[in-house]
């Protein structure tokens, strides 16, 4: 398994690790059985995520495009946020294994779901603003 | 503690020893000859040939005519177990029984003949991931080809009752193959007076190099040929023979025969101590019956981390270890063997082996016990399973 630089610097540093007290959105992907699980918090303030943490039980894929994803949407609009795609993590994690790209899916699908929590803690239907969360395609459990 | 490279990965490979390097390195430059040539060079490359493998014979207690040189186990166990089953096939006889937590070169071997009709019975090895001879025994059918049973698991290092099993196959007239390539050097092997018809060994298990194996086939037992062409290893086996490798895997055999319950009783202890140590930490097993297990071979499973999060994580820290988990072995799917114990996903993603030989230190033993609970605190303290895991021990 050959990883990136960065890759292994996000994993061996991660960014933001931790949990926000009093989120205003958590959201959690993955499952125990697949053998990852990330779980994301924002703190959200007129519009701009002010503050991001993390929490992943999984590979070093899974730790490092967590930690990445954390960076690329800290101190961005929602809007931003949301257009954030698992290719631009990969990217920004200057590529990752073929088979650890599902981690990247999940990265992204753990901070659409964050913010899923947040519109429904606010009383607004998340789906038409975040879309539908698909399930990790490859996972077969 | 100061950070040290530590090497706790024996089981995937070893170094090549002082010793075995030195016979090899003749047979590159100075004894270079091709042992099917007439000359002088070639008749001193077929000398060396023949003299290693009769001492390959000697250390596992079988006669020189009953070695074929291989390129690995992996080689050995897909020969030995397509040789008798095409054979065998003609006579009717399609059934092969073997356990599920063989190695891959076994299963994937078994998995290949059921397509081309084959029936193959999986034993189960349960909890202590040890076979039962009673359902060896249970399983022969009347067109049972061969059984199949690793010596010593690679994985988790439980040691299976070959003896007991060869003695059922031979009562029932069916031939026994044990991969033994994770027991050699641990614990005596003697092929005759242990009644295994067929036994697979490889080269850098045992400090030999990679690319080199055997396989042994009692005498009588016929064996199909595995590559055309030249007449080497008595014609079944085609190909100029890999004199450096022979010859090196020939001393690695002698050395590996030698003292085995001395170094066995000074590893065990240190494996021991890997294993209390590790299991002090809350929400972990060992994997494998605790005493019928290699010496060197220590599996735990460690709740609420992943596997190669830790293994990475060590490698930091200088540790080298491998892990059950599906992301180490490139599939989705943690190991098959941890599955086979009755183990959960979550709980088998999460496992550790480390495994020692007679070149660990107490003090790398002691580096480990350090190590690993400060990497398994940083890994828990992120995981959100570990935070579900004590939540569902608090309430």
């Amino acid at each position: 398994m050959l990883y990136s630089e960065k890759v292994l610097d996000h994993f061996s540093n991660p960014r933001n690790v931790g949990e926000i007290e009093n989120a205003d959105g958590i959201g959690e992907v993955g499952n125990a059985k697949c053998g990852d699980i990330m779980k994301m918090y924002v703190k959200v303030d007129n519009g701009i995520i002010s503050d991001v943490k993390f929490k992943t039980f999984g590979c070093g894929a899974a730790v490092a495009t967590s930690s990445m994803a954390t960076e690329l949407i800290k101190g961005k609009s929602i809007d931003d946020a949301l257009k954030l795609t698992n290719k631009a993590v990969v990217e920004a994690l200057d590529g990752l294994p073929a088979v650890k790209l599902h981690c990247s899916v999940l990265a992204e699908q753990a901070i659409k779901s964050a913010l899923a929590d947040y519109y429904t803690k606010q009383g607004i239907d998340p789906t038409p603003i975040v879309g539908e969360i698909g399930e990790c395609e490859e996972c077969h459990h | 503690m100061e950070k040290r490279f530590v090497y706790a990965d024996n089981a995937a490979t070893t170094k090549v020893s002082k010793p075995v390097l030195d016979v090899m390195m003749p047979y590159f430059t100075e004894e270079y000859g091709n042992a099917s040539s007439i000359y002088t060079l070639g008749r001193n490359a077929k000398k060396a040939l023949e003299t290693a493998r009769e001492t390959v014979a000697k250390t596992i207690g079988a006669e020189t005519s009953e070695i074929y040189f291989t390129s690995c186990g992996s080689e050995s166990d897909n020969w030995a177990i397509r040789s008798v089953c095409e054979r065998l096939a003609a006579k009717g006889k399609k059934h092969i029984i073997t356990s599920v937590f063989e190695h891959h070169a076994v299963l994937h071997t078994c998995q290949a003949l059921e397509k081309l009709g084959f029936e193959v019975t999986y034993l189960p090895v349960y909890e202590n991931g040890i076979v039962k001879t009673e359902d060896v025994k249970n399983a022969i059918r009347e067109d049972t080809a061969l059984v199949t049973i690793m010596y010593a698991n690679n994985e988790i290092g439980t040691i299976q009752p070959v003896e007991e099993i060869a003695a059922v196959c031979r009562e029932k007239g069916v031939l026994f193959h044990t991969d033994a390539v994770q027991a050699m050097g641990h614990v005596k092997i003697d092929v005759h007076a242990q009644g295994i018809d067929m036994l697979s060994l490889s080269g850098h298990k045992i400090h030999a190099q990679k690319g080199i194996g055997a396989l042994y086939v009692r005498k009588g037992i016929p064996v199909t040929n595995l590559i055309f062409g030249g007449a080497q290893e008595r014609n079944r086996r085609a190909g100029t023979e890999n004199l450096p490798a022979i010859v090196g895997f020939a001393k690695a055999m002698e050395i590996a025969g030698k003292d085995i319950e001395k170094r066995a009783e000074k590893t065990a202890k240190q494996r021991d101590r890997l294993i209390e140590g590790i299991l002090k930490l809350p929400r972990t097993r060992l994997n494998g019956d605790p005493v019928k297990r290699l010496p060197g071979t220590v599996n735990i499973s460690i709740e609420g981390v992943e596997g190669e999060s830790l293994l990475l994580m060590l490698d930091l820290n200088g540790i080298c270890a491998s892990s059950g988990s599906a992301c180490t072995s490139g599939s989705l799917d943690p190991s098959h063997v941890l599955l086979a114990l009755g183990l959960k996903h979550e709980v088998a993603h999460g496992s550790l082996r480390l495994s020692i030989n007679d070149e660990t230190t107490d003090e790398d033993i002691d580096y480990i016990l350090e190590v690993v609970p400060k990497v398994v605190k940083r890994l828990r303290d992120m995981s959100p399973l570990w935070e579900r895991i004590c939540n569902e021990e608090t309430v």
